[in-house]
């Protein structure tokens, strides 16, 4: 059997790798991605607890199963606001996209 | 080691190096591409905790749906595709510093804490219909569950008002 600890770490490095890409990339829609990878580690540490904690109640699969409704939702906004950033700016660069900044 | 653990840690390789590449490839539609293997490799963790049925709405959701639309977007914003300089902005080994701090910190909370050495129970043949029912039970997940379709429902329709031409303005 698999220990759980190896479900928490990958987890972890999935996390951190898509922090990464969010800290560093230019492009929004690879920020984009990035979130989408964070999200993703999490509901895989969700799963691992409801399965090694409570695999007999649907609790942690409900959790997940919201946490996908979010993350599409976050997906339909964000991308349509690039689009429309795009049509102003000609650019989905997050340096260029400075009208707000200080 | 067990099989169970082989195709785990080859399934974790894969997905990780598929995590990596996204951050890292400077060409956006191979990142997508990557992103989808990725994601595949995400359903195969769903698949090993037994979860079958997230692990198709993995599938149709994150690959079907979610990889494509940014795919679109991607070519529909495609000035920024032709750009085969560096895509990482100037911090980013800040950014790494920080990543590796975050990883280091949840490997150290993780290996600090009791955890439970194998599962408390097997899965229930029927834990695909006990989530159907708990998801419309009144004393279940009803509410959750009606407030994330409302927020799907209101950020689709902002996401057509915001991406809306308007031709006469």
């Amino acid at each position: 059997m698999i220990p759980i600890n190896w479900y928490l770490i990958v987890a972890a490095a999935l996390f951190a790798i898509g922090l990464f890409g969010v800290f560093s990339r230019k492009n929004a829609v690879a920020i984009l991605m990035g979130v989408e990878l964070m999200l993703n580690a999490v509901n895989i540490n969700l799963l691992a607890f409801w399965r090694y904690r409570a695999p007999t109640e649907p609790t942690g699969m409900a959790f997940a199963v919201i946490v996908f409704a979010v993350a599409a939702a976050e997906v339909a906004v964000g991308l349509a606001l690039f689009i429309a950033v795009y049509r102003r700016f000609n650019s989905v660069v997050a340096d260029d996209i400075n009208l707000m900044k200080w | 080691m067990t099989a169970m653990q082989i195709i785990f840690l080859i399934t974790a390789v894969v997905t990780l190096f598929a995590a990596f590449r996204v951050v890292t490839t400077p060409n956006m539609i191979h990142a997508a591409l990557w992103l989808i293997v990725a994601l595949f490799g995400v359903a195969v963790f769903y698949l090993l905790l037994q979860a079958s049925f997230l692990a198709m709405a993995q599938i149709i959701v994150y690959i079907g749906a979610i990889a494509i639309l940014m795919m679109f977007v991607i070519m529909l914003t495609r000035r920024e595709m032709r750009d085969r300089g560096p895509q990482t902005g100037s911090q980013w080994p800040w950014a790494a510093v920080l990543s590796a701090l975050m990883f280091g910190g949840i490997v150290w909370m993780v290996n600090s804490t009791a955890l439970p050495a194998s599962p408390v129970a097997d899965v229930p043949e029927t834990s695909i219909a006990d989530l159907g029912r708990a998801l419309v039970n009144p004393n279940g997940f009803v509410i959750p569950f009606e407030v994330a379709s409302v927020l799907l429902l209101a950020a689709l329709i902002g996401a057509v008002f915001v991406a809306w031409t308007r031709r006469h303005s």
